[in-house]
């Protein structure tokens, strides 16, 4: 939102970000199978602002949406509630003009907001929802995503998005215990859904190219935020959400040098790591500490502690990549995956001589899944190439080449190939 | 120097619903950015916004009546109003093609108000 931004006074997400906030009040005093319901609101009052404001931003605008939103949801109650069923906690508030206003006033405190899109958050990872429809629906009712949006950024059709939706509308409409969703036996199973939910949603943002790299680096964002969240919250204040939350600002300090300016992708070694955000370096190391208060040590602590290595390390050199084979030897017990021992096999390479790194990563190409992932045949190359044997190396550029799944990947190993 | 003269615009055929919240504050802000232009070049006088819902007042034998509406066809819909001052047509209608309402496919009337001076 590079337009206008500064002079109106207007925040950048504004509107999506407090749509989250509004829809979740909402849902907590209209009851959660009243979802639609929730959001239309939102919507009407969003377009209310787009009116009105045009001719004049009000000075506390999140406090302005909060209060027509407010406004809107008393005159649908008293419109409704003859014909529907709301928050059952608060049917009887609701049918007393005298408790009406007070209650619905209740809903929109910070704290509750807070806890309310916290609610949502846990009945959106509810376990029976496939991941992807659990990430649809929160980038929908907590972060304000269209389907169109969240299409474009997934790089899936429409209908995609509709058919994961109407799954997670249709779970949750059976949802009656709204607030129990933070409390109870089933949190800790529930809140590594929610883990699960947020390391997809930054992971889709984070990794694949795309022209719009905006659209999709909005993705980590919006993770991190509700990680943010999460954490903040009793319900999800535990040592594996602090290391989520560092893993992913670790991850978020190279988000502007992957690419340079042409957008073209840039290898780790390429990046020009004076650009990287040393704000969010220092965010990652305070919640990588907070993370390691208890005795838990989860795939989160050991996948931010080996991007804290290379977010730290004052060069592709200095980097410390004898604690990186150690911390992939420990991922690998906790959470084996062939992309995890492709990154083990690199980084021996770059441990122990590009000689180890070759033995290590052929061992791999002919024991797991891996073989038609273009990454294994350009690391070969550069271990080959390190060690002289440039027709083997390009030979296996070239295969990568051919392996590649996009442009900017087909790019990237057509340079790998001609030494640059 | 030239004189002045008042131009009404009329906003018409816009539809802001079934837009996301990114897509309404983006449109919002456009249109905030360009009267703010319009303003710094001297040429905004005055806007207003209008409420979609509408009644008619009129006259049946000797009564007056009121009835709702008219609903106006989604490309009727007059959104609001805007007066510029501009030398002339020429130039209002020219300021008027800087109006975002385009990208959202709508239309500016462009009338010029009558002067009562001589």
């Amino acid at each position: 939102m590079s337009e206008g931004g500064r002079e109106t006074g207007v925040a950048e997400h504004l509107f999506r970000h407090e749509a989250g906030r509004i829809t979740a009040a909402l849902v907590r005093v209209l009851g959660l199978h009243n979802l639609d319901l929730a959001e239309e609101v939102t919507q009407d009052t969003l377009l209310r602002a787009l009116e009105v404001w045009q001719l004049g931003v009000p000075d506390d605008p999140a406090g302005w949406l909060i209060r027509v939103a407010r406004n809107r949801a008393i005159d649908v109650i008293r419109r409704e509630r003859a014909f529907r069923r709301f928050a059952p906690d608060l049917t009887r508030l609701l049918e007393s003009e005298w408790m009406l206003a007070p209650t619905v006033d209740d809903a929109f405190f910070a704290h509750e907001i807070r806890d309310a899109q916290l609610c949502v958050m846990f009945c959106c990872a509810h376990p029976s929802l496939p991941p992807p429809a659990q990430v649809a629906v929160m980038l929908k009712t907590l972060c304000g995503f269209s389907v169109g949006e969240s299409a474009h950024a997934f790089l899936v059709p429409e209908t995609t998005i509709e058919k994961r939706l109407s799954r997670a509308y249709a779970e949750l409409r059976t949802h009656r215990n709204f607030l129990d969703a933070v409390t109870g036996p089933h949190v800790p199973e529930r809140l590594a859904s929610v883990h699960a939910s947020l390391y997809l949603l930054f992971n889709e943002g984070y990794h694949g190219s795309h022209p719009e790299h905006a659209v999709r680096e909005e993705l980590c964002g919006e993770a991190m935020r509700l990680c943010a969240l999460l954490a903040e919250h009793p319900a999800g204040d535990v040592p594996r959400t602090h290391a989520l939350f560092a893993l992913f600002c670790f991850h978020a300090v190279r988000l502007g040098t992957r690419t340079d300016a042409s957008g073209a992708l840039q290898l780790l070694a390429e990046q020009d790591r004076s650009r990287w955000d040393r704000a969010l370096i220092a965010r990652g190391e305070a919640s990588l500490s907070r993370a390691s208060t208890g005795n838990e040590l989860s795939a989160y602590h050991v996948e931010a502690a080996i991007a804290a290595c290379h977010a730290t390390a004052a060069s592709f050199a200095d980097t410390d990549w004898r604690s990186i084979v150690n911390l992939y030897d420990v991922l690998l017990r906790i959470r084996p995956s062939a992309v995890v021992a492709l990154n083990r096999a690199i980084a021996v390479g770059y441990a122990d001589g590009p000689a180890f790194g070759l033995d290590a990563i052929d061992a791999l190409a002919r024991e797991t899944s891996l073989a038609a992932y273009p990454f294994l045949d350009a690391a070969r190359g550069d271990f080959l190439r390190a060690l002289g044997r440039t027709a083997e190396a390009h030979a296996s550029f070239e295969r990568a080449i051919a392996r590649a799944r996009n442009d900017a990947e087909r790019e990237l190993l057509a340079r790998k190939l001609r030494g640059g | 120097m030239m004189t002045m003269k008042k131009f009404l615009y009329l906003f018409l055929g816009v539809d802001d619903s079934g837009l996301s919240p990114a897509e309404l504050q983006q449109r919002m802000q456009r249109r905030i950015a360009w009267i703010q232009e319009l303003s710094k070049a001297g040429h905004f006088h005055a806007s207003e916004r209008l409420e979609k819902s509408a009644t008619t007042v009129s006259v049946k034998g000797n009564a007056k009546t009121v009835t709702d509406g008219p609903f106006a066809e989604a490309k009727d819909v007059v959104g609001g109003f805007l007066i510029v001052t501009a030398k002339d047509l020429e130039q209002a209608a020219e300021l008027a093609k800087g109006c975002p309402i385009f990208e959202a496919g709508g239309r500016v009337e462009v009338r010029a108000i009558v002067e009562t001076h001589a």
